[in-house]
């Protein structure tokens, strides 16, 4: 357990960032799930008692009828706002104090840097380009996930929630950013930060990295772990088709049948997970059809990068169709 | 010139002469001049201290000069009506109500993030251009003037210090902001499209991180830089290794990423890009971008809650789906 490649790691200066977010992102977890939770007791309380639902105070926090609903923001709000700035200037003035941001070697086209990493906040992406080629990884999932966030507002067709914090009126919601955020997002960037070493190999928490270990790591893609070959022995009858590129055509037309079955099974299973409660259902009736089909297609899209991690991590499969133009 | 008199005597005995008083000779024709200057210098006196006495006074009272009523146009006092112009009268503050929720000041609704984020703008912003005084986007120069800015320039590596951890602290404020948005469902109706423009916003942070990590032309940035426009190369159709770049005649030196770096390589142009970018475009594009975010929030109802929370059985019934494209002539 080598300590001290720990320690290397997490202190260098531009690593700092994610060990901040590995204390921030669970706090602020918590703390929405602690409002969450008392809100949802609440709801609870009022769900059970019709009457008190039509009089009672619905908020959780503190309140007294002979209070103001409405404050001035001056004072109360910017005094808040002074104690942030404030608390946030002393924060950045202590951290710049101590640690200095990085400047290495002055850039040399010749020497690349082993790993090349991308910033922290990247390092999500470069971590998606061992499991999709980069027109994937670099372009088409960026703006998947750009889309995909804007078109939340759209496709949500749950009123509740609006305005609090509840778990139990929009589960499926949150279990899908969290999983998409959190389980995604910046997990991948923990494994880029702390795990990947010299030449994108994996390294364990307290492993030494060493360049130049070798990972024996066999690249083969679905159609070469098939019961059948895919050699190109049925198409090669085909009009045109030469001896060598029958293989090629084979594979590309084998790859729409996993792509194709995989669109179709996934694309069913998030209707089955959209539908899973009672509540769910509901909320399904309100959807227009644009709501379910564009849904859909998102968590379809968005679970591809699980599956892909899984193929390629634990079944060391790399693509699962390969085209003379593209492979995914 | 008379002896022994002087020019004082000459002028006493000329002003005489013209002043035309009986009395003229030459104590009389001192007391014309002298008097003058004596009855002037007294009223002056009295002026000096009646004015005076009257000014002291009124510099008790400060806030009625009009020195302070041009600048501070209302009382600065606890009265509701001036608490509420404070905010309302400065054009700083009036981003914000008069009044808001007693509730919607809470920590532990908001977390503060949006603000904290605005904040870390403007801290970068200031330091930012306090480091363009040291930079120059040349090849030749930009390394060494970080080496520079650093160890010779007083403070200049707090400056550099400060300038990179906010920046690293407003992607992760940007980031929590998005979170507690989506936690308490404030982008849900009638905030769609200010969550949007925050989707927005937060591609622009990113964008404006990694244009900065090129400049300092170090190995980090430079290789970081390398491997982003990498992948730049890769867009279908119009990256000269994507699909089907190379059908449509994309070749390194006419696709995506040439235009992006001003050449094939991560050279000169892609640093002096890369200082364009950070420095002035993507700033400003920010800054319209955040004057409509901070915009639709306040058109948008202000702070979303903490709302009085709905129950299940109160979900009203939607008439029919909502289309989202409409016939031409409005109808559904």
């Amino acid at each position: 357990m080598n300590w001290h490649q720990i320690w290397e790691v997490a202190s260098a200066p531009d690593n700092v960032p994610i060990v901040a977010l590995l204390f921030l992102v669970p706090f602020y977890c918590w703390y929405a799930f602690r409002q969450a939770l008392a809100n949802d007791r609440l709801i609870e309380k009022l769900e059970a008692d019709p009457a008190a639902a039509k009089t009672a105070h619905r908020k959780t926090q503190p309140w007294n009828p002979k209070w103001e609903r409405e404050v001035h923001t001056w004072p109360y709000l910017m005094r808040i706002e002074l104690l942030a700035a404030i608390l946030v200037t002393v924060l950045l003035m202590v951290w710049s104090i101590t640690l200095n941001a990085p400047l290495e070697e002055p850039s040399n086209p010749n020497v690349t840097m082993n790993p090349a990493k991308a910033p922290w906040y990247f390092l999500g992406l470069q971590e998606m380009l061992v499991y999709f080629d980069p027109w994937i990884a670099g372009v088409v999932m960026p703006t998947l996930i750009i889309v995909g966030l804007m078109v939340i507002p759209y496709i949500d067709a749950n009123p509740l929630g609006n305005g609090y914090y509840t778990y139990k009126q929009r589960k499926f919601a949150i279990w899908t950013f969290c999983a998409g955020f959190i389980g995604l997002w910046v997990a991948m960037i923990v494994i880029g930060t702390f795990i990947r070493g010299p030449g994108w190999m994996w390294f364990w928490p307290g492993q030494t990295w060493d360049a130049s270990r070798v990972d024996f790591m066999v690249n083969r893609n679905l159609d070469q772990v098939m019961p059948f070959s895919v050699n190109g022995s049925l198409v090669k009858y085909l009009p045109g088709v030469t001896p060598a590129y029958a293989p090629i055509l084979a594979r590309t037309i084998f790859g729409i049948f996993p792509v194709g079955l995989f669109f179709i099974v996934a694309s069913y299973g998030m209707y089955r997970l959209m539908t899973l409660t009672p509540f769910a259902r509901k909320i399904f009736q309100r959807m227009s059809l644009l709501q379910i089909v564009t849904a859909d297609l998102f968590l379809v899209l968005m679970v591809s990068l699980p599956i892909k991690i899984i193929l390629r991590l634990v079944f060391v499969i790399k693509y699962v169709w390969v085209t003379p133009w593209f492979s995914i | 010139m008379r002896g022994g008199r002087g020019c004082a005597d000459l002028l006493r005995s000329e002003v005489s002469m013209g002043d035309g008083m009986p009395e003229e000779n030459g104590e009389g024709k001192k007391s014309g001049l002298v008097a003058r200057v004596r009855e002037d210098v007294k009223a002056l006196k009295e002026t000096v201290k009646v004015k005076g006495k009257k000014e002291i006074e009124g510099l008790k009272d400060p806030e009625k000069t009009q020195l302070y009523r041009s600048i501070f146009r209302f009382k600065h006092t606890e009265e509701p009506r001036n608490r509420a112009l404070s905010v309302l009268s400065n054009v700083f503050f009036h981003l914000h109500p008069a009044k808001i929720n007693r509730d919607a000041t809470k920590y532990n609704y908001t977390w503060g993030m949006g603000g904290i984020t605005f904040y870390l703008f403007i801290v970068l912003t200031f330091t930012g251009v306090l480091l363009m005084f040291y930079y120059h986007p040349t090849k030749v120069q930009a390394f060494r003037d970080i080496l520079y800015l650093e160890n010779d320039v007083p403070f200049g590596k707090l400056l550099r210090n400060m300038h990179r951890w906010a920046a690293h602290l407003m992607i992760i404020a940007v980031w929590l902001h998005m979170f507690r948005v989506f936690l308490t469902g404030s982008y849900k109706k009638p905030r769609e499209f200010n969550w949007c423009v925050g989707v927005l916003l937060m591609v622009l942070t990113m964008l404006l991180s990694f244009t900065g990590y090129l400049l300092p032309d170090d190995q980090l940035g430079f290789w970081a830089v390398t491997v982003g426009t990498n992948m730049a190369r890769a867009t279908p159709l119009l990256g000269h290794e994507g699909p089907f770049g190379a059908q449509l005649g994309m070749t390194a030196y006419n696709d995506v990423r040439f235009a992006l770096l001003g050449g094939s390589i991560v050279d000169a142009n892609a640093l002096l890009r890369a200082y364009i970018w950070h420095c002035i475009a993507i700033p400003l594009i920010a800054a319209v971008f955040m004057g409509v975010h901070f915009w639709r929030v306040r058109k948008d109802g202000g702070i979303s809650g903490p709302a009085p929370v709905m129950l299940e059985s109160e979900i009203k019934e939607e008439k029919g789906p909502r289309p989202v494209i409409m016939k031409p002539s409005g109808t559904q």
